[in-house]
């Protein structure tokens, strides 16, 4: 579960501040399916670093599955980003030297997982995204949807509570986006939660919860619906 | 086993660029390679000609008398004999002669000697026998032939009991010494040694000009030193015509400056490995720099500071040692060619000196690797993901 109370995030931007996200108070159970939408410098990507990790708030308080995650040092935000989250980017963020089993295995490896363990992990991560045939094929070696499919792969290994999607049709044509979109469906219906941020309308509309965010600020939410 | 992969992984992005990685290496390998080279063949010429003295003799003192103002008679150095600080005292005379046998002739050096003179070089016989006390105290016309002047003169059989005429005179060869090493300085392979007063006879040369003592230990060859030196003095007034040499005082000296010859090659042969690592720190920052966005995706699933800077310290390290190996291996292979070309010395790599290099590239890599593995793991994830 993820809990978010009065999050603030202020850039100062010579004279001027900028408040990149003022009073974000947000609540994700688990299992939903959250679709965060809002143009772009509406503070949205602020929000998704935060959520995952990357970044830390200025104020409020943030909690995952109960653990505060203000007060973590920078040791427990590595393990917190490894065991708790899965990021799927939009420029799929692979390493390109690495084949995709690599890639799939290497926050697995950061677990310190025993090989054996990894082995069945990031196949069974690779079966679920339908890419057990091109595991050992390098990035430059796969189409765009299939690269992100071996990013989604990645995210799933870890068996996070959360899957962090930023724009993850972003860079890829209306064919493969679709197949992501069915596969971020498949990953919520086997009880995934699932974050997922977008500028688009259409993307957003197939999550079960809409949060539009304008300036830094929550302006909607259709609500908790862990149902679907 | 976190660590294997981490090995793993710098291994391959080692290989990933391998004409950079190589660059990179090349000063370490220079490095290595000079300080090795250098300093075994230091070691190498130094133990050569440590032997060739030692050989020769490195607990003896020699003397030879250059002064002919006065002489020294054989019955004279009866005083010496009885020190208690000389085991044994070998007076000797030599000139250059023609030696004839059948139809064979060669120049040679005709050594008088007594009995001494073979037990104070550790002289050893192919056959036959050394010269006695008799044969000198007899004048008997008998010699001992050094192993080169023995093929020569006989190139088809034991020439022992033949004669050799020398400056009119036939000496009857009783003995024939063992062919020595040729580097050692004065191989005794081309003498002929006759006895001291047959010698003194031929080249009417009353005065012993040479002489060899050996002592118990370092501690009594040095009163030798001092007694003889007053002895000397007693004898000739003036300092310049006589020499006294304690070779292992010379040994000792050598050593001392070998050393430091060693140190001070090593020493600029270490500013080399000193450049290339800091080549390899310019490179590793660089490399840090270009996979910055690649620091940033590790840091986003989940890599600690710790395991960022493992990888890049590997890699340092990796490749330094990669350096070092290779440069080792170059330099064994230059000194088996160098083997192969100077036969006078025979040049090894101690295992203290491959060790010591080994260890020091390992060390400029984890040096000169820890800043840019710092740079790259203090990086924060968000700003590493932005880069581009």
């Amino acid at each position: 579960m993820i809990e978010l109370k009065n999050i603030r995030k202020i850039y100062q931007v010579g004279e001027e501040e900028v408040r990149a996200l003022d009073g974000v108070t947000l609540t994700v159970e688990d299992h939903e399916f959250v679709a965060i939408y809002g143009m772009s410098g509406s503070g949205k990507s602020t929000l998704m670093n935060i959520i995952g990790c990357l970044d830390t708030a200025d104020e409020g308080s943030y909690f995952i599955d109960g653990q505060n995650v203000m007060d973590l040092s920078e040791h427990s935000l590595a393990v917190m980003r490894n065991k708790k989250i899965g990021f799927i980017f939009q420029q799929f963020n692979l390493l390109p030297k690495l084949t995709a089993y690599e890639n799939v295995e290497l926050p697995l490896i950061y677990q310190g997982l025993p090989a054996r363990e990894r082995k069945t992990r990031v196949e069974e991560s690779l079966r679920k995204v339908g890419l057990e045939n091109r595991m050992y094929h390098r990035p430059n070696q796969l189409s765009g949807g299939q690269q992100q499919r071996v990013a989604v792969a990645r995210a799933l290994a870890t068996h996070p509570s959360l899957i962090l999607a930023d724009e993850p049709t972003g860079n890829l044509d209306s064919k493969s986006s679709r197949d992501i979109m069915n596969l971020i469906h498949d990953l919520h219906k086997q009880g995934n939660t699932i974050m997922l941020i977008t500028h688009d309308h259409s993307i957003a509309a197939e999550a079960g919860r809409q949060i539009r965010i304008m300036d830094g600020k929550i302006v909607s939410d259709t609500g908790s619906n862990p149902a679907v | 086993m976190k660590l294997r992969q981490s090995i793993k992984m710098a291994i391959s992005a080692v290989f990933s660029n391998k004409m950079r990685s190589f660059l990179t290496m090349l000063g370490i390998i220079i490095g290595v390679l000079s300080v090795t080279l250098l300093i075994s063949i230091v070691q190498s010429g130094t133990g050569t000609i440590t032997d060739a003295m030692s050989t020769l003799g490195g607990d003896q003192i020699t003397v030879s008398i250059t002064g002919n103002q006065k002489r020294l008679l054989y019955y004279e150095l009866d005083s010496l004999k009885s020190n208690e600080n000389i085991t044994a005292l070998a007076p000797y005379i030599s000139g250059r002669s023609t030696a004839k046998a059948g139809n064979h002739s060669k120049e040679v050096n005709i050594y008088g000697v007594t009995k001494e003179y073979f037990s104070i070089n550790n002289l050893k016989l192919t056959n036959g026998r050394f010269l006695s006390e008799l044969d000198r105290e007899y004048s008997l016309q008998v010699c001992v032939i050094g192993a080169e002047v023995a093929k020569e003169l006989f190139p088809y059989g034991d020439g022992v009991n033949q004669t050799i005429r020398i400056q009119g005179k036939d000496f009857r060869i009783v003995g024939i010494l063992e062919e020595e090493d040729e580097y050692a300085m004065n191989s005794n392979n081309q003498r002929i040694f006759i006895p001291l007063t047959n010698a003194q006879r031929i080249f009417q040369q009353m005065g012993i000009t040479n002489l060899v003592l050996t002592s118990e230990n370092k501690t009594t060859l040095k009163r030798a030193q001092s007694d003889l030196a007053d002895f000397l003095k007693a004898k000739f007034t003036e300092k310049d015509s006589y020499t006294i040499i304690n070779m292992s005082e010379i040994m000792d000296m050598m050593g001392t400056v070998m050393n430091t010859l060693s140190l001070m090659l090593g020493g600029i042969a270490g500013i080399s490995l000193l450049v290339g690592g800091i080549g390899i720190m310019n490179i590793m920052l660089v490399s840090v720099t270009e996979r910055t966005r690649e620091i940033g995706i590790r840091k986003a699933i989940g890599a600690q500071r710790s395991d960022i800077t493992i990888q890049f310290m590997i890699e340092s390290i990796f490749i330094s040692l990669m350096g070092g190996m290779i440069g080792m291996l170059l330099s064994i292979v230059i000194l088996h060619v160098l083997n192969l070309f100077v036969t006078e010395v025979h040049f090894v790599i101690s295992p203290s000196v491959a060790l010591l290099a080994l260890s020091f590239s390992i060390a400029v890599g984890l040096i000169f690797g820890i800043y840019p593995a710092n740079k790259a793991a203090r990086l924060k994830p968000i700003n590493a993901l932005r880069y581009e």
